[in-house]
């Protein structure tokens, strides 16, 4: 079966490079005129990013702070990813869409060309189109151009708005928060993002408040040499519960872009945080050129007791993707979880995976990882359990399965166990398979053509960690996942 | 409807069918038996589209087309069914996900309206009490934890919705007690008519307590050794396949 399933996907990869764009409808450029600073990075430039934003004084001096403590940093190499040298001095750390100059006060000030870019993504921004559930924000380049359903959310005391606009209205919450999960010393590409961050998302779910509809945010990348620094702050107080979903994508271009965001997490007791994203960066081409280099620390903090914080992810864009969504489990009783498919095709790249940090009593965590390789594709899962020596009756489960469609493609598992109580309980579990040749046989032999066959294997592979997604986001990583396996697979 | 002519087929280099002989006009069932490693299983699974099989002379004609070149899901569309000697499991995906997708792109392929979700299920509630499966297994992943018999009761489900011409059942009698035995001679009973033909592949001479075959022919080391009409089952059964010899002789 090895040859015929090449043989189909020689055949699907060279169609697809005929119709050019159609394995990754995300791929346009929007036109249009940017405020741009020059390309290079030192103290000044984080001094005109922050006076742009006209940001008080605590900010900058943290800005700096994590400047100075970056350049004495060395890019880590621990990983699996191999990648060029990226020269942080070419590349542009601000680009806004001229028109937002200021940020709009409502939708209707938002340039038209925004809202069309954003409705040809799948993102209608206009509230009448918009599904009832769901607010968004939406991020463009260095900047959040709009965000929606902000008065409906108001009502029941949620914030919801561009991180820089938070930093305006509510200094107070942003200083005690920021930096408190994810610390600029914590790694070079947090610091990084530390230094240089334009804008993102922040939500903050008062007490006892249920947010009555689901946030998002949707992050695309238009200008070109510009990377991409946002920062997501969610606090969540006690007793309150809130789903985040995060969905991105970039033009197709032939240049490496960078992303390195920092996503942060605060659960007070017995508040749950269920954070989704659909990563779909521009992912290269066939050949391995272009694409977007994902470095992003995401992590969250189960600060009081009986929380509970859940990370799904379905990654399948970017070249490379460096990326550990994590929970530290402070306060006792408090759960994590980590759900999530990882697709690897062409010559992408994914060294992805989740620390559970268990440090109060009778935490719990669960981790289940379902990394996909094709092509040339290359799948490692990076995990990190770790019971301090406080942590009586810790508990975690530990599934990694890895699926290989094709000969050149690899997978790895790379999990650590750090126990330091005796009453831990820790369990890993590991398989690697691939598309058995009877698998799809019969699926070809019921009527399904090679492709449809595959993309349903598949799915079915990640069936556990989709439904962890809500609803409507299940649907489309069902359709993301066909696509994007399109082309690669046959 | 099929016509096998002179087929010779290897796998790995070795002869498995050594000059298959074989007419199937619709209406017909046909029975193949024969002792293990005859070539029977290789038989039906050729006819399916299975990969790792080289034909080195002779054809198959199926509804006047040159059916070696069709690709798997083609002939699927054509109305070949295959009931697999050992059914696969596919994890993740509900054995009524694989179902609709199966039935809607035959539908698809051959110019008719696709069913819905609704439409669909209905007409799964409609068959499923005559295979004896429960609604439960339609919500499970396919064949995933499934008993030896619930695997080929599937199988047959599958038929009755496919609805195709040619059913081609792999020993789909191993493994099974007497009354799924049972349900499954019925299914295949209920599903006989002018228009549909089976080719029966077996071991063993049970399957024929249910269902009336109008020929049966015995395959021995790649060669049909004989053929003859149901009373040969009964004579098989009796006398075993030793006294038929091997090859061309016979």
């Amino acid at each position: 079966m090895e040859l015929a399933l090449w043989e189909i996907i020689m055949k699907k990869t060279t169609l697809i490079e005929e119709l050019g764009v159609a394995d990754y409808p995300q791929g346009f450029v929007t036109d249009i005129a940017a405020d741009t600073i020059p390309p290079g990075l030192d103290e000044n430039i984080i001094r005109t990013i922050s006076s742009k934003k006209n940001e008080p004084d605590f900010l900058l001096s943290w800005r700096l702070a994590a400047f100075r403590h970056w350049q004495t940093l060395q890019e880590p190499s621990w990983s699996s990813v191999r990648y060029p040298a990226i020269d942080y001095q070419s590349l542009v750390y601000y680009s806004a869409p001229k028109s937002n100059k200021k940020g709009p006060a409502s939708l209707d000030e938002v340039d038209p060309e925004l809202l069309r870019a954003y409705e040809k993504l799948g993102v209608p921004l206009e509230e009448q189109k918009l599904l009832s559930g769901v607010a968004v924000d939406a991020v463009f380049d260095s900047v959040s151009v709009a965000t929606t359903m902000r008065d409906q959310l108001a009502q029941h005391g949620v914030i919801f708005c561009p991180f820089s606009e938070a930093v305006a209205k509510y200094p107070e919450l942003v200083e005690k928060y920021l930096g408190s999960v994810v610390p600029y010393r914590d790694n070079y590409f947090a610091a990084l993002n530390a230094s240089v961050f334009s804008d993102g998302s922040f939500c903050y779910v008062p007490k006892g408040v249920h947010c009555p509809m689901e946030l998002s945010t949707y992050f695309r990348i238009n200008a070109a040499n510009t990377g991409q620094f946002e920062r997501t702050l969610i606090i969540a107080e006690a007793g309150s519960s809130v789903s985040y979903l995060e969905g991105c994508s970039a033009p197709r271009r032939d240049e490496n872009q960078l992303h390195a965001a920092v996503v942060e997490l605060v659960a007070m007791e017995d508040a749950q945080i269920k954070y989704s994203t659909v990563q779909n960066w521009y992912p290269g081409d066939s050949q391995g050129k272009g694409g977007i280099y994902n470095f992003v620390t995401k992590r969250g903090e189960c600060r009081g007791a009986r929380s509970k914080i859940s990370w799904t992810q379905v990654e399948t864009g970017s070249a490379i993707t460096w990326k550990y969504p994590s929970v530290i489990l402070r306060g006792d009783n408090s759960t994590g979880s980590f759900h999530s498919v990882a697709v690897t095709r062409n010559f992408q790249q994914a060294d992805t995976g989740t620390k559970m940090i268990h440090l109060g009593r009778n935490t719990s965590s669960t981790i289940l990882s379902k990394g996909i390789s094709a092509g040339h594709g290359h799948n490692a899962y990076r995990g990190l359990v770790r019971v301090a020596g406080k942590a009586d009756g810790a508990r975690n489960h530990t599934q990694c399965d890895s699926l290989l469609i094709g000969s050149q493609c690899r997978a790895h598992t790379y999990p650590y166990i750090e126990v330091k109580n005796p009453t831990a309980q820790v369990e890993h579990e590991a398989t690697t398979s691939k598309i058995s040749e009877d698998q799809l046989f019969y699926c070809r032999q019921r009527g399904l053509d090679p492709e449809d066959a595959i993309s349903m294997i598949v799915n079915g592979f990640c069936q556990d960690v989709f439904q962890e997604l809500p609803m409507e986001f299940a649907v489309e990583a069902h359709k993301l996942l066909s696509l994007s396996l399109e082309g690669s697979v046959g | 409807m099929l016509n096998i002519n002179n087929l010779h087929a290897q796998v790995d280099d070795k002869d498995i069918l050594k000059g298959i002989n074989l007419n199937i006009a619709p209406g017909e069932v046909h029975v193949v038996m024969g002792p293990n490693g005859s070539g029977k299983s290789t038989l039906a699974n050729l006819l399916a589209g299975r990969d790792g099989y080289t034909v080195s002379q002779g054809e198959v004609i199926y509804k006047g087309k040159d059916l070696l070149t069709i690709p798997t899901e083609e002939r699927a569309w054509a109305g070949i069914f295959l009931a697999f000697q050992y059914p696969v499991e596919i994890p993740g995906v509900s054995n009524l996900q694989l179902l609709k997708a199966a039935l809607n792109a035959k539908r698809r392929n051959n110019n008719l309206k696709e069913l819905d979700a609704f439409e669909f299920l209905e007409m799964v509630r409609s068959k499923i009490d005559s295979v004896g499966m429960s609604e439960e297994l339609l919500q499970r992943a396919v064949n995933v934890g499934f008993s030896g018999g619930e695997k080929k009761r599937n199988e047959i489900l599958q038929m009755t919705i496919l609805e195709p011409d040619l059913v081609i059942l792999d020993e789909t009698d191993s493994g099974l007690d007497i009354d799924a035995l049972r349900i499954v001679g019925r299914s295949i009973e209920a599903m006989r008519d002018s228009q549909r033909a089976f080719l029966i592949v077996t071991h063993y001479q049970r399957m024929l307590d249910s269902i009336k075959p109008d020929y049966i022919h015995v395959l021995s080391d790649g060669y049909i050794v004989k053929t003859g009409g149901s009373e040969l089952a009964l004579e098989l059964e009796e006398r075993g396949y030793s006294w038929l010899g091997k090859g061309e002789a016979a």
